[in-house]
């Protein structure tokens, strides 16, 4: 295992966190081709927290997937942090996604069976710490999502809300300068998704963690200070806004 | 590295006591397998170290000669018919082939024995003093046959411990006591230590030793004066077994006046080959039970590997998780490949205990003896993990080959 220093990837303050240019995803369904992404061009800074918007199949997801490493696109270039990360391959791809990436899902995705913490630990546990460093770091991070009583606790055991703090605290634990949520409150209530807005906007506010979120809810994307609007794989519309502060409700 | 495979094999114990009735029927295979792999070489072992200890008994250095010819397939004819063996032949034999340093003979009957009111059918020996040594019997108690008693034809016997145990109450000292064979009274001056079961299974110590003098003359009777039923040729070293053999063969030969077309009218036997018959035998039965073995350890493993992908598919969504916080593919191989040897090993484990009962058992119940091999167990336990590697090698690839965003959305 590598140690926290040596895994840094080459930081250039000057250089903007995400840089995408002509980005495409092509899939071949059959006889025809769905273009997910046409010619995506998109540029975030450090600390910026952005709502994706758009209708069902616009490539919102295709996109978060690129952004995350966890796909490839099918042309075009991706420069995370400096790193063009398309020339890479598949074990430096799962160091970006330990060390620089947090995803949280809309289903939660926690591992089944296996209490909070050691759903939290697992980024640490890839990245090889020690096992007393996996638990308090995790611990930690559950306290940050207000889970400290929970950490024994199964998937099964807690509310959607609760399991997507677990999620949120899975993420953040690694400390990364991305955290992806696509449709993070899709399957939550209201209040639990004022819960989770809030947590996020803390972690983009107090951490300056770069928080990129879909959502279908024009509510929730008001907590995010840009608001991208997909259509049929581009970017339509991308437009600055103010941010409801932190705790105003998300139903008037 | 320790802490993930600390963690990995810690998870791997969980899933399998999660799924207890699963896991227990993967491993079935693999346990029967092991288990029976233990108890045959346990078995097999067993055995060998019986026919070895019997070669011993009977030295590994004595030559049997026997009236009557081979006959195909090893089988002796007509034994008793021809009478063809001498004492003569006997002294003849010392006389004339240096590498002999003992040779001897004797005549057996089965005959009643009887001590004040019981009575026992044994085996009655007449022997030469020179046998006792070629076969390297020792005492419990008393002392052997002398050549003072064969040349009085002196009326004394050696006991063997069947024979005690049938003829007197325990604790009785037979030496000192008389018994009768056929009526002639005998002086006991001797009883044999133990030998127990002969490579053949008959029983060695039921047995009695008389002077050959004495059998010939006053009990077993003789078709003519000097016939034996048996010689008996010792060498000093085994090494030099083959090459005295061939002059027995040629001095008998000579002294019954055989023309050159005519077979032997005596069959040669060598406890050596009496042992490498049995450990040939125990051998084949060994293979075959390790062939067995083999097939079981396989359906073992492919179960294994069935489980594995069945695992692999309803984990799916985890995977995807696990590759989406930076699990390479090498974490998931690894993983996967640890869950299959968990199982395998648990199932060597458990297959090991199982064989080691099953050995124990036989030598109860049955009372064959067996030996617990520990080179076996090593032998099981390095199968088992084997087994687990290799079988579990196709589902971990899989699992670790699955695209991530496929895998999180595997519903
Ligand atoms: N693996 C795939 N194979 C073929 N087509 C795909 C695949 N994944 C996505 N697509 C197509 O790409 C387009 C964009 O999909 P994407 O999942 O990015 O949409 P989305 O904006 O996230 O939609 P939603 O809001 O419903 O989640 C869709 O037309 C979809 O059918
Ligand atoms: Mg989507």
């Amino acid at each position: 295992m590598k140690s926290d220093s040596e895994a840094v990837l080459p930081h250039d303050s000057m250089s903007a966190l995400i840089e995408c240019q002509d980005l495409w995803k092509v899939y071949r369904a059959g006889d025809i081709d769905v273009q997910a992404l046409c010619a995506v061009t998109l540029t975030i800074q450090r600390g910026e927290m952005i709502a994706i918007m758009g209708a069902s199949g616009s490539g919102k997801s295709t996109l978060m997937n690129i952004l995350g490493c966890l796909d490839a696109p099918t042309k075009g270039r991706y420069r995370l942090n400096g790193v063009e990360v398309s020339a890479l391959g598949q074990d430096a791809l799962a160091d970006i996604r330990n060390r620089q990436i947090g995803f949280v899902f809309q289903n939660f995705n926690l591992i089944p069976r296996t209490n909070a913490l050691e759903n939290v630990q697992l980024p640490l546990f890839y990245r090889g710490l020690s096992l007393k460093e996996q638990r308090g770091r995790a611990a930690d991070a559950l306290a940050r999502v207000g889970l400290a009583e929970r950490v024994g606790h199964h998937p099964a055991q807690l509310s959607g809300g609760q399991q997507q703090r677990v999620a949120i605290a899975r993420a953040l634990v690694a400390a990364p300068a991305i955290l992806l949520a696509d449709e993070p409150t899709g399957n939550l209530d209201t209040d639990s998704s004022r819960d989770i807005m809030g947590i996020l906007q803390t972690l983009n506010q107090q951490d300056g963690i770069t928080i990129i979120l879909v959502t279908h809810e024009t509510d929730i994307a008001r907590y995010a200070s840009r608001q991208l609007l997909m259509k049929d794989g581009q970017i339509v519309r991308d437009e600055r806004r103010a941010t409801r502060p932190v705790n105003e409700p998300v139903v008037p | 590295m320790s802490a993930f495979l600390w963690l990995t094999i810690l998870t791997a114990f969980r899933i399998l006591g999660r799924n207890r009735l699963r896991a227990g029927l993967t491993m079935l295979g693999i346990i029967i397998g092991v288990g029976s792999v233990i108890a045959m070489v346990s078995i097999g072992e067993g055995a060998k170290a019986a026919v070895r200890a019997q070669v011993a008994s009977m030295g590994s250095n004595v030559i049997i000669v026997l009236p009557g010819a081979t006959t195909v397939g090893g089988v002796r004819g007509g034994q008793g018919g021809a009478v063809t063996l001498t004492v003569a032949d006997a002294l003849d034999l010392k006389k004339k082939i240096p590498l002999l340093v003992e040779t001897g003979y004797g005549k057996r009957d089965v005959m009643q024995v009887v001590n004040a009111n019981k009575n026992w059918n044994a085996p009655v020996n007449g022997i030469s003093a020179s046998y006792l040594t070629i076969r390297d019997w020792s005492y419990s108690s008393g002392g052997p046959i002398t050549q003072t008693d064969m040349e009085t034809a002196a009326r004394v016997a050696l006991l063997g411990q069947t024979v005690v145990e049938n003829l007197y109450d325990p604790g009785e000292e037979p030496v000192g006591s008389t018994i009768r064979i056929k009526n002639v009274p005998f002086r006991v001056i001797g009883v044999l230590a133990p030998k127990g079961q002969s490579a053949q299974g008959s029983d060695q110590d039921d047995i009695l030793f008389i002077p050959f003098t004495t059998a010939e003359r006053k009990v077993l009777g003789t078709q003519f004066l000097g016939s034996v039923g048996a010689l008996f040729a010792s060498t000093d070293r085994s090494e030099d077994l083959p090459e005295a053999v061939e002059s027995v063969r040629e001095v008998l030969r000579t002294r019954h006046r055989l023309q050159s077309e005519q077979a032997d009218d005596f069959t040669i036997r060598t406890q050596v080959d009496i042992g490498r018959v049995q450990e040939d035998a125990s051998q084949t039965l060994t293979a075959m039970m390790f062939a067995i073995a083999s097939i079981s350890l396989v359906v073992g493993g492919i179960g294994i590997m069935n489980i594995l992908l069945v695992s692999v598919t309803e984990r799916t969504r985890e995977i995807g998780v696990r590759m989406a916080v930076g699990a390479t593919r090498r974490h998931i191989l690894m993983q996967f490949l640890i869950e299959a040897m968990t199982l395998s090993l648990v199932g060597g484990v458990l297959g090991i205990v199982l064989g080691v009962l099953g050995a124990r058992t036989t030598t109860i119940f049955a009372g064959w003896p067996t030996i617990i091999s520990p080179q076996a167990i090593l032998v099981a336990f390095v199968f088992s993990v084997v087994i687990g590697l290799f079988f579990g090698l196709y589902p971990a690839n899989k699992a670790a080959h699955l695209n991530p965003i496929e895998a999180l959305r595997y519903e």
